[in-house]
């Protein structure tokens, strides 16, 4: 310490110059790093929209990275409502809103029950909420694959195997653990007086939620309705183990398509096929993606 | 008239543990009631149990002679003030007031002039329509006190409601809440750990100790005659001098004597200290040892004592000497000659003397 003050100031003055320039190359260096790891992970997109919008033709005989010598949208209308999948050609629409469907209400619903499973177990108490908690938990950790046959036994006996309904059910139940313990933690910073004061203020169970706790729970909302859109309607295994014919998500539909060319391969079919499948959670993000940061970071609430 | 708040046999067990034992206590109506104790004692539970927050495990709890030992906290008619003011967070100050009184269907209008009238008040009108979080301490505690008073509840209950406030302020709200306490002439409960608190407020004193109830009276009873060792040295600062000594019986009365480690022992008479045990702990607050010539009364007796510390405080000045092997504090007046070292004459008042049985720690005189 005592020889740090102990250099004289003129040393001190002129110290800056030379650090702020090596400061600003590896700023630099930085820039170009993070660039070219944008561009990296950019580039399946690229390829993506370019092949999309170029006519069969010109994949054959150009190069997969230059962009289309001429725009055409007919693979992406192929893509919507012509594509086959299967024996039927009715193109990834129908599956589209199977998938839409599926995940609005199953969203919903898993968001609405793991806000009140959080609240009971954050707030109320009971004997033996951290067992049930710790249970809940576990429920995430478990493998997709685990399930799928006693869970197809289930939706036999219950009457809505190969349904929408059936494969709503099948997601909120594997959803609520991840719903539970976002609801649970955020409300777990909430202090107890605030149950306290409006139960001497008359309000019940239920109203206290409606009334008190839901209104305090928008970014957290956020959080769950992001991570269910994306976990649902990007789900493949749940959608080709417990869907039949007519009921198969877009994810599915478009497996499908790819895998059931005859004759040539329609890459940009393929493509446009896949961007329309992806499109939602893109669009989820884009919309709700500044809150899914800031309700991740800020659990506590300032009364 | 039947006591507002009646508790007989309270006991609240978690578990195994038991957190209160065998509470008995009675307010009429008006009384200002405060719990105090040091943290863990109890009281907060206390509290919640008359709120209904927390179910009873053994004994009755009445409300203005209805039995609500089992009845939920919204039928009990109180009102209930949090430490962390426990306000809604998404709801405007109004909304925050009349929630109570909405979720019981009260009608728009009434809501509308009961809200005016406690927001005047309280000297809240001119934040009533923002949120909870663009407001101070200070704010945050009127409205949540509103939020209480908008009730006109049978009982009123606080939960420590001052401990979050800087020290300023703290004394202001406690003046405020007197003199709301004597407008309204409600009844009231009132929970802190801050004996000040509970000496300026209350009009009864509860003093909890383990889930224990240690004494119950008015504060002056509290202050001059403390039911044993642990009300005497919680109640009162500078604490309350404790200090180990021997009676004597002889001709003048009995003697009461005191050893010193580096001086010869001090002896007191007191006539009244007549069948006391041999050992016992003599109790006496500062204010009652003081500078010789002050205090007159045939109980008064001087004995020189070397001072070891002098703290001015401005309107007193507090010396501390040694006696029976502890520290003792004297409050003397703020243009004492007691210096450091030196030997100092104090007037012991033994009129206002505390005598204590060592092992039990019960009050003997």
């Amino acid at each position: 310490m005592t020889d740090v003050s102990a250099t004289p100031a003129p040393a001190v003055s002129e110290r800056p110059r030379g650090r702020s320039f090596g400061k600003i190359a590896l700023r630099w260096l930085l820039y170009v790093v993070l660039g070219l790891f944008a561009l990296y992970y950019l580039m399946p997109l690229f390829v993506m929209v370019t092949t999309s919008l170029k006519s069969l033709e010109e994949i054959r005989t150009g190069d997969l990275l230059s962009l289309p010598r001429e725009l055409t949208f007919d693979a992406w209308r192929t893509a919507w409502s012509e594509a086959c999948t299967g024996i039927q050609c009715e193109g990834v629409k129908p599956y589209f809103w199977n998938s839409v469907m599926l995940a609005v209400p199953a969203v919903m619903i898993s968001t609405l029950l793991g806000a009140m499973n959080g609240y009971v177990i954050a707030q109320w108490r009971f004997r033996g909420a951290n067992i049930i908690f710790a249970l809940m938990l576990f429920g995430c950790f478990i493998p997709f694959q685990v399930v799928l046959l006693p869970m197809a036994r289930v939706l036999g006996l219950m009457g809505i195997a190969g349904t929408i309904p059936g494969l709503m059910f099948v997601h909120v139940i594997y959803g609520l653990g991840f719903t539970t313990l976002f609801f649970r933690n955020y409300y777990v910073s909430i202090p107890v007086e605030l149950v306290k004061a409006a139960k001497v203020d008359g309000a019940g169970f239920v109203r206290i939620f409606f009334a008190i706790f839901l209104p305090l729970s928008v970014p957290i909302i956020v959080v769950s309705v992001i991570w269910q859109f994306t976990q649902i309607w990007n789900d493949f295994l749940f959608g080709v183990s417990f869907s039949q014919a007519g009921t198969q998500p877009v994810t599915v539909a478009l497996n499908n398509i790819v895998n059931s060319t005859t004759g040539v391969k329609e890459y940009n079919v393929d493509m446009a096929a896949a961007i329309i499948a992806a499109l939602p959670t893109l669009l989820v993000y884009i919309v709700a993606g500044k809150y899914f940061i800031r309700g991740l970071t800020a659990g506590s609430v300032k009364g | 008239m039947a006591p507002i708040l009646e508790i007989n046999n309270l006991y609240k067990n978690y578990g195994a543990t038991e957190v209160l034992k065998d509470i008995n206590v009675s307010i009429d109506k008006g009384d200002f009631l405060v719990l105090v104790g040091p943290s863990g004692c109890g009281k907060s539970t206390l509290l919640n149990c008359i709120a209904g927050l927390e179910p009873i495990t053994g004994g009755t709890l009445r409300i203005d002679g209805h039995d609500m030992t089992h009845v939920s906290p919204k039928d009990r008619d109180i009102a209930m003030v949090f430490q962390s003011y426990a306000l809604y967070p998404t709801m405007s100050v109004a909304k925050n007031i009349t929630f109570g009184m909405k979720v019981r269907g009260v009608d728009a209008e009434t809501q509308k002039s009961k809200l005016a009238e406690v927001a005047r008040q309280l000297q809240i009108e001119p934040f009533l329509n923002r949120r909870p979080g663009q407001l101070s301490g200070g704010q945050r505690q009127r409205v949540a006190m509103g939020r209480a008073l908008v009730r006109d509840p049978k009982l009123f209950l606080f939960d420590e409601p001052l401990s979050n406030l800087d020290a300023k302020l703290r004394v202001e709200m406690r003046t405020e809440i007197k003199t709301l306490h004597q407008k309204l002439g409600a009844s009231m409960v009132y929970v802190t750990h801050d004996q000040i608190e509970a000496m300026t407020l209350a009009t009864k004193i509860v003093v909890m100790k383990g889930g224990i109830i240690q004494q119950i009276g008015s504060p002056a009873e509290i202050y001059n005659r403390p039911a044993n060792l642990f009300v005497a040295d919680f109640m009162g600062s500078p604490a309350m001098n404790l200090i180990p000594a021997k009676t004597q019986s002889g001709s003048g009365g009995t003697m009461i004597e005191i050893e010193r480690p580096d001086h010869e022992p001090i002896r007191l008479t007191d006539p009244r200290a007549q069948g006391l045990p041999e050992d016992i702990i003599l109790g006496l607050r500062p204010e009652d040892i003081s500078e010789p010539g002050f205090r007159v009364g045939a109980l008064v007796q001087e004995a020189p004592c070397k001072v070891e510390i002098v703290e001015p405080a401005g309107a007193d000045t507090y010396v501390q000497t040694r006696l029976g092997g502890k520290p003792l504090t004297a409050r003397l007046h703020s243009e004492t000659e007691a210096a450091p070292g030196t030997v100092h004459n104090l007037a012991f008042d033994l009129s206002k003397v505390s005598y204590f049985e060592p092992e039990s720690g019960k009050r003997i005189n």
